[in-house]
Order: structure tokens, then C-alpha cells, then sequence
């Protein structure tokens, strides 16, 4: 066990867990943040997707001592209300069927609109790839990130 | 999210199709009256103006939360802004609450339109009775009764206590749907702002105070036991408070994190009793059913005799393999067993099986076990088991404390519940112009129902009648089955066998095309020129339904106008959960692998609820109907599941993923199912086009090998 301090969301959380334990669990069963999903644990389906210092990673297969001193950012903590640009295009778009996947995709897209505020259709590809989503709603992330690249029009 | 409590209503029984019941809601009635009335319900109005819509089916994406209140509000003439949802757990007040066959829609489309009329009708009356006018010249609109001619109106809050009095009247009117102003909108999904926010809790973020966490160690091998086990090592992990064994086919862990029970399985050491299977593999499950294809068949249509015809024969076997759901959300749930009492918060498309299967596994009555339905991420038939309910009910009675347990992704994968693989004959006559006169379709797969122990009338797996009718109206025809077995799980699997029946007829009706010399389009719009029903069970296909499909889908495809260079397009076209579907695949071929740029869906499910709902179960079922051709296989070796995770099991990503255009046609029909109809014509009709790019036939899925 180690105690570790985790800036997450803009605020110090303090806790005491094995240093190889993976962000994923910590953010959920420690820090109760579960809007970062577990899909796979072997960092294939993307759903656990956070930031660490602007970078899309996978929760469930970084230690959290790997993040230790960076500025983590889960979906909870993407915009102060909840309706980022890509959120409310995800809703125009009526991206989400199950929903379960889309926080993570949300996260891979707000750290793609980040360096790139108007991706191709293929950096967008590149950049959303390592997202599953089993309901196929692909075409439609395509497209809410176009839009909210597009300041949130079409 | 909780049930509707017995105590906060009155109201009484109208007899719908379900046996229906509307409740009013009133907050100042003493409490022997409450008592006096039946307590089921689909709808509360309070006097804020609230209206609360019950949902009695189980949300996975398919958008019931939205659908279903919207089939209510409309014959209510509610304000749709008025609507509040509410998620109903296993009650006894639903009929049967399984999610799934694409039913949600088409088996509570009259309850939902009764409920909601018989409120309006009540409400008219009650502001008739208040004003002292003629009941025929009040309104309902818009959540309010009006009485154009003393331009007077009341809202339906300020109308229920007077409506609460009223008799329920025992016949309503239903609307038109030239006048629905709801129905067939697109309506934004009420689910989609805590989905996007990461506030949805589903399954696996439902947390309660004191909950333990659990994974369990499974014998790898099916069929096989604990023989015994060594936790010594486990209960070094920090966090780890038991390891015990649940059944007598698998050891748990318990910790303070799914995290801590994960590393305490790590090290757990389980001696396994293999049991009956241990050398078991693919070859042999399908060399078992080749053996048995042989037997009897059970006919399942039949119409004239394909033996008495004679011609140019033409037949073909094409083989599917078993497959893996792998929604999103690996397997979990959550229980807290007290003493008498057991409760679930569980993700689950059959609350009333987990009741009853928790009931008999931790010795309660089924009305000692409460169940409450949460999100799921996604279901796809996985959901119709109640394997983690049980196991979450048992773990918790063992620990005497609240858990969740929690499945990983291998798990998932090799615990699962298989679509059945399956071999299919098919042997057709044709005519000197090249149209079959005879075809016959030989379904050999082992029955879900079959195995679970349920009933398989005249032996044929009782789903088969809504996944393998007929479509053309071929003269001598018919579509058998044989029922064979297997120690693989089976499992209900999104659109179930109409997949693997689908795949070969349309796939054999291309040959059938080939070897004719016509056109895939015009000769599949030949065999249905004529308006013919075709009986199938409780099913009546109609070839002009499917007809106007195909015709829709070509004309969208562009089917008559030249591909671009170096692409391809194949056909399909299927019915199952009662709805008529056709697919043009649009492909290119690089590496002598298909990529796949376009598909065009048409589809006829009757009524449509919200167009954007139909248009999302579509592109979705193509999507996943294409990771099922592709490359979706479950093997077996020495007993057990080869693959475990998203690397060997793959679905779709993105960059796979094509254009997927939707048609449907507009119809006043009573809504059929919607889920599941896009799923079947994908991998023939992709398979189809394979063939117009490379002349190879592919008669055994996936396709990768």
C-alpha cells in the first residue's frame, strides 16, 4: 500500500492504495468518479478513457502511480456543467444507444478536438479507433465531433 | 427508480391486453380507501402536473425509456414535457417483463395505447362533470381539458382527484394514426444527457454502503467442478476478506475493490474436476451435428411437395459458427440477502427469471427477492441469463453483507451463453427460365430451449418461429428442422436463428440467381410478383410487404446505375420479429479481403414509434451483423472457450465501419419488432457481393477463414 496524492478533476484526493493498482479502479471504487467505465482491462475497447495532462489514456491499464503529479481529467470533470461542445453534440447527433462506451469516446474526442480543432475524417479515425462500441454507433461520434468542431452547428 | 409502492395509489382495473391497470395518484385519500383499490399500474398524474409512465421492459439501448412513454402519451393527449419515466423492477403487476424477441414495442404497443386512453377518457369526464356540460363537448390536448364554448380549461393535475371517483371505463377509443402528433416523431431519447455526462449508473456503478466487491473463478472447462481450492496465497492481498466456494463449479473472492478480489483470484489456486467434456472441441461438435443431420426433421412450412418436382437440382450446405454477444458492460450484479429478504440491483432483460432463480438458489420465496433493474451496457441477449444474479445473491448470503460481483472481459467471453452453431441443407428445383419450383431448407442446430430444459412443442426450438419463416412463395417449399445437442451454452444472441437462417437462404437464393443467369435483385422480385401470405406460425409473411422492401432498398442502392470502378454490391433480404428487411452491401475488395463502404437498409415494422430510435437499431444491427460475418467465432479446445478478449473476439471499429443509409416504409400496420430485423441479410448480403467481386461462394462464416 502506498498513500498518494492525485489531482483529479482540478482538486487533491488523497489515497492509500497499491501503487501497480490501475487509475480505472481507483477512480471508481476509491474516488466513487464512474463515469470512466471498465470494458476489457487490457487497454483494446478504450471505455476507461481519461486525461493525463491533455492525453487521452487508459485508465485500465496505467498504474495509478504512473499518473502521480499529473493533472487528471475524467468525464465528471470535462466541462463545469456537463455540456462541453462534444457532450451537446453528442446529444444533436443522438449518439448514445446503450451509452456505456461514450464517456470513453468522449474522452478520446475532447483530447483530439485539443490538438486538433478541426480533425479529417481520417485523423478523426485514427484518433477514435481504439474505441469499441458494440451498439455501432461510429457514424454518429463521426459526425458529433464534425459538428462540435463546427462550434457546435453542422 | 423504485417501484411503484402498493400505498401510494388508488385506481382500479381496466381489462387490457395485459391486464391493465391505471392508478391515480392522491396525496390527501385516507388509508383505507388506498388499500381498496388494485395497485397496478402504467401511469401516475399527480396534482404538479406530473405524469409518470411506468416502463415495464429493461433499457440497453433500444430506447424504451423513450418509446414506451411515448405510445402512452400520445393516446393521453399529455404534453410530451410533462412525461416523467420511471423504470419498473420484477413485479408482478407486467405480465411478463423479458426484454427481448423485439418485443418491447410491438407487445406493449395496445396495453401502453389503452392506459393512456382510458386516463384520457376519465380526465374528459371528470372536467364535463366539473363544468356541468356535455362530456362530448370537452377536449383533451396538450396535458388540459378545454370546453371550447366557455373557452374554459383545466389541467390534468387539477382534474385527478374528480377522475380518481370515476368509473374506468371498459372501452376507449384509440386514435388514428393520421392524428398521432407523438408517435412517429423524433423525439429526442430521454436517456442520452446523464449518458454523455457519465451520470447513468448502470449495472456495474450501482454502490451501496458497505458493499463488498467479488470476481469468481469458474472451472475453465464446461461442465467440470471445484475439486478443491487454496485461498492461502489470496488472503495475502490487501483488501481480501473471503474466499469461499459458490456452487459447485466455482470459487469467489472478496475484497474491498474489484480491484483487491481481481488480485486475489490472480493467485488463487483452484484444483479442477473436468468433468464429461475436458476433450471437447469445435471438430467434434460439428461432426456430431453433421452425423445427425440425417435424422427426422421437424417440418416448420411447408407448402406443396419439393420431392415430386422434377428439374435442374441445385443444392448447397453452408455452415455458421457459435458466437459471443460481448456487450460493453461485462457481467455483474449487485445483492444485499438479509435474513428473509434478498435484493438486486441487477442489469438484466428478465428481472422476473432473476427473482425466481435467486428465490430457489439462496431458499426464499420469489416475493422475499426484490428486484431492481438498472442500465445496461448493452445486452444483446447476454441479459436473458441470470447466471451473475445468482451468483451476486449467493456470494452476498455466504458473506452476509452486500456485493457486487463483477465479471471481467474473459469472463465474459468464456462464460457466456452461444448463439448455436448450425449447418444448413439447401436443395432447390428450377424451371426451364431458371425460378426455383421447389426449395427446401434443412436447419440442423442444437436447440437454446431445448437445453435449458424448457418446452420444444413437436421439436422445434420455439423460437424458430419468428426467426425462419419463408419469404418467397415458391410453390413446393419447405423449412425443417433438426434438433441436435451439445454440452456448449446456448444462448439468446441478437435476432437469435434468424441469423444463421438468413445467411443461408439468401445466400443459396444467389446461386439460385447465378445459375439462372439473372439479376439478384430482379430474380428475388420475380419469386415475389405475386400478393401471396405465407402461413407461418402465428406469422403471417406477405410477399407484397417483402417485395416493397427490395424494391425500396434497389431503388435507394441505386441498383440499376453502374458501381464505380473496382466496387461490388451484393443483396439480401429477410423477415424475422415480424418485420420485413432488405440490405444492399457495397464493397470494394483490397488484399482479397472485402471492405465494406455502403449499405442500404430498407425495412417495413409497421408503425413507426420514433424514427431516430429505428434509424440507430438499424445502423447498429448492421454494424454488428457485420462483426458476426466478418470474423465473430467461439472455438472449443479440451473443453474450454479459446477466446477471451477483444483482440481474438473483435468487433467493429471505426475505421471499418461503412455508411449505413435507412429506409422505411411508411405504414399505418400495427409496429413489429425493430431490434433485431437489420442483423440476418448483413452476411449474405455481403457474402453476395464477395461472390460479384470474386466469383468464390462463401458457405461458412466468418468469413476471416
Amino acid at each position: 500500500m502506498a498513500d498518494l496524492t492525485l489531482r483529479v478533476n482540478g482538486s487533491e484526493k488523497k489515497v492509500s492504495v497499491s501503487p501497480e493498482t490501475p487509475l480505472l479502479w481507483v477512480l471508481r471504487d476509491t474516488l466513487e468518479l464512474t463515469g470512466t467505465k471498465f470494458g476489457c482491462g487490457a487497454g483494446l475497447c478504450g471505455a476507461c478513457t481519461v486525461h493525463a495532462d491533455g492525453n487521452a489514456i487508459r485508465s485500465c491499464s496505467t498504474p495509478v502511480s504512473q499518473v502521480a503529479g499529473k493533472n487528471v481529467t475524467t468525464i465528471e470533470g470535462l466541462s463545469a456543467n456537463g455540456l462541453h461542445v462534444l457532450q451537446q453534440a453528442w446529444i444533436a447527433e443522438e449518439v448514445p444507444q446503450c451509452g456505456y462506451c461514450q464517456t470513453g469516446q468522449i474522452m478520446s474526442a475532447a483530447a483530439l478536438l485539443a490538438k486538433m480543432p478541426n480533425p479529417s475524417d481520417d485523423q478523426i479515425t485514427q484518433a477514435m479507433n481504439g474505441n469499441l462500441c458494440r451498439c455501432g454507433t461510429y457514424e454518429r461520434i463521426r459526425k458529433a465531433i464534425h459538428r462540435a468542431a463546427n462550434g457546435g452547428g453542422r | 427508480m423504485t417501484p411503484l409502492s402498493r400505498r401510494e395509489f388508488v385506481g382500479a382495473g381496466i381489462a387490457g391486453a395485459a391486464g391493465l391497470v391505471i392508478g391515480f395518484y392522491l396525496p390527501h385519500r385516507g388509508g383505507a380507501e388506498k388499500e381498496s383499490f388494485s395497485p397496478n399500474a402504467y401511469l401516475r398524474i399527480t396534482p404538479d402536473d406530473k405524469v409518470t409512465v411506468v416502463v415495464a421492459r429493461s433499457e440497453m439501448g433500444q430506447g424504451v425509456r423513450t418509446a414506451l412513454p411515448m405510445i402512452l402519451a400520445e393516446e393521453l393527449e399529455a404534453d410530451w414535457k410533462q412525461i416523467e419515466m420511471e423504470q419498473a423492477g420484477a413485479s408482478t403487476l407486467f405480465g411478463d417483463q423479458t426484454t427481448g424477441g423485439s418485443a418491447s414495442v410491438r407487445t406493449t404497443w395496445d396495453p401502453m395505447r389503452k392506459a393512456g386512453a382510458t386516463a384520457r377518457e376519465m380526465l374528459i369526464s371528470a372536467a364535463a362533470l366539473t363544468w356541468g356540460v356535455p362530456r362530448s363537448t370537452c377536449t383533451a390536448e396538450n396535458g388540459r381539458v378545454k370546453h371550447a364554448a366557455s373557452n374554459r380549461s383545466l389541467s390534468y393535475g387539477d382534474l385527478v382527484g374528480k377522475a380518481s371517483t370515476l368509473p374506468i371505463p371498459s372501452d376507449v377509443t384509440l386514435k388514428q394514426s393520421k392524428d398521432y402528433k407523438i408517435v412517429g416523431q423524433r423525439l429526442a431519447r430521454v436517456d442520452s444527457p446523464a449518458k454523455v455526462k457519465g451520470e447513468a449508473v448502470f449495472g456495474i456503478d450501482f454502490r451501496m454502503p458497505g458493499m463488498k466487491y467479488a470476481v469468481l473463478s469458474r472451472c475453465p472447462v464446461i461442465g467440470g467442478k471445484v475439486a478443491s481450492f487454496d485461498d492461502k496465497d489470496s488472503k495475502k492481498i490487501a483488501g481480501v476478506s473471503y474466499v469461499g466456494k459458490i456452487g459447485d463449479a466455482a470459487v469467489t473472492v472478496v475484497a474491498d475493490s474489484v480491484w483487491g478480489a481481481m488480485e486475489g483470484r490472480r493467485v488463487l489456486s483452484v484444483t479442477w474436476d473436468e468433468g464429461p467434456n475436458k476433450d471437447l472441441n469445435t471438430a467434434a461438435v460439428f461432426a456430431s451435428m453433421k452425423q445427425a443431420s440425417s435424422k427426422k426433421s421437424a417440418n416448420m412450412y411447408s407448402a406443396g411437395d419439393p420431392a415430386k418436382v422434377s428439374g435442374r437440382n441445385i443444392s448447397a450446405e453452408y455452415t455458421l459458427p457459435f458466437m459471443a454477444h460481448a456487450p460493453m458492460e461485462p457481467g455483474n450484479c449487485t445483492a444485499s440477502y438479509q435474513a428473509s429478504k434478498c435484493e438486486l440491483w441487477a442489469p438484466t432483460q428478465v428481472p422476473q427469471d432473476c427473482r425466481d432463480s435467486v428465490a430457489t438458489a439462496v431458499g426464499l420465496d420469489p416475493d422475499q427477492v426484490k428486484v431492481n433493474v438498472t442500465l445496461m451496457g448493452g445486452g444483446f441477449g447476454r441479459r436473458l441469463e441470470h447466471d451473475y444474479a445468482v451468483e451476486a445473491a449467493l456470494v452476498s448470503k455466504s458473506i452476509s453483507a452486500p456485493v457486487k460481483v463483477v465479471w471481467t472481459r474473459e469472463d465474459d467471453m468464456r462464460f457466456s451463453t452461444y448463439r448455436p452453431a448450425s449447418i444448413h441443407q439447401l436443395s432447390a428445383t428450377l424451371d426451364g427460365a431458371g425460378y426455383p419450383v421447389a426449395l427446401r431448407h434443412r436447419i440442423i442446430a442444437p436447440s437454446i430451449s431445448g437445453q435449458k430444459g424448457q418446452p420444444v412443442p413437436n421439436g422445434v426450438d420455439p423460437d424458430l418461429p419468428d426467426e425462419a419463416g419463408p419469404v418467397y412463395g415458391i410453390p413446393n417449399y419447405s423449412v425443417e428442422y433438426v434438433m441436435t445437442e451439445t454440452p456448449v451454452p446456448l444462448g439468446w444472441m441478437r435476432s437469435v436463428y434468424a441469423l444463421q437462417a438468413g445467411f443461408a437462404l439468401e445466400s443459396f437464393i444467389d446461386e439460385l440467381a447465378v445459375a439462372g443467369g439473372k439479376d439478384p435483385v430482379q430474380y428475388r422480385l420475380h419469386l415475389l410478383e405475386k400478393d401471396q401470405d405465407l402461413p407461418y406460425f402465428t406469422t403471417t409473411w406477405k410477399t407484397s410487404r417483402m417485395r416493397g422492401v427490395l424494391q425500396l432498398v434497389a431503388d435507394k442502392a441505386g441498383w440499376d446505375k453502374p458501381l464505380a470502378p473496382g466496387r461490388y454490391r451484393g443483396v439480401a433480404c429477410f423477415g424475422c420479429f415480424q418485420s420485413y428487411m432488405a440490405e444492399v452491401v457495397e464493397i470494394g475488395m483490397e488484399n482479397d479481403q472485402p471492405r465494406v463502404h455502403r449499405v442500404v437498409a430498407a425495412v417495413d415494422c409497421g408503425q413507426i414509434v420514433n424514427p431516430n430510435i429505428l434509424e440507430q437499431q438499424i445502423q447498429g444491427g448492421v454494424v454488428y451483423g457485420l462483426a458476426n460475418a466478418l470474423r465473430a467465432k467461439i472455438t472449443i479446445e479440451k473443453g474450454r472457450v479459446v477466446q477471451g478478449n477483444f483482440d481474438d473476439y473483435a468487433p467493429l471499429r471505426m475505421e471499418e465501419t461503412p455508411t449505413v443509409e435507412v429506409y422505411a416504409v411508411s405504414s399505418p400496420e400495427v409496429p413489429t419488432g425493430i431490434g433485431e430485423p437489420s442483423v440476418p441479410p448483413v452476411a449474405p448480403a455481403l457474402c453476395n457481393a464477395i461472390y460479384a467481386a470474386t466469383k468464390k461462394r462463401i458457405r461458412a462464416l466468418p468469413i476471416s477463414t
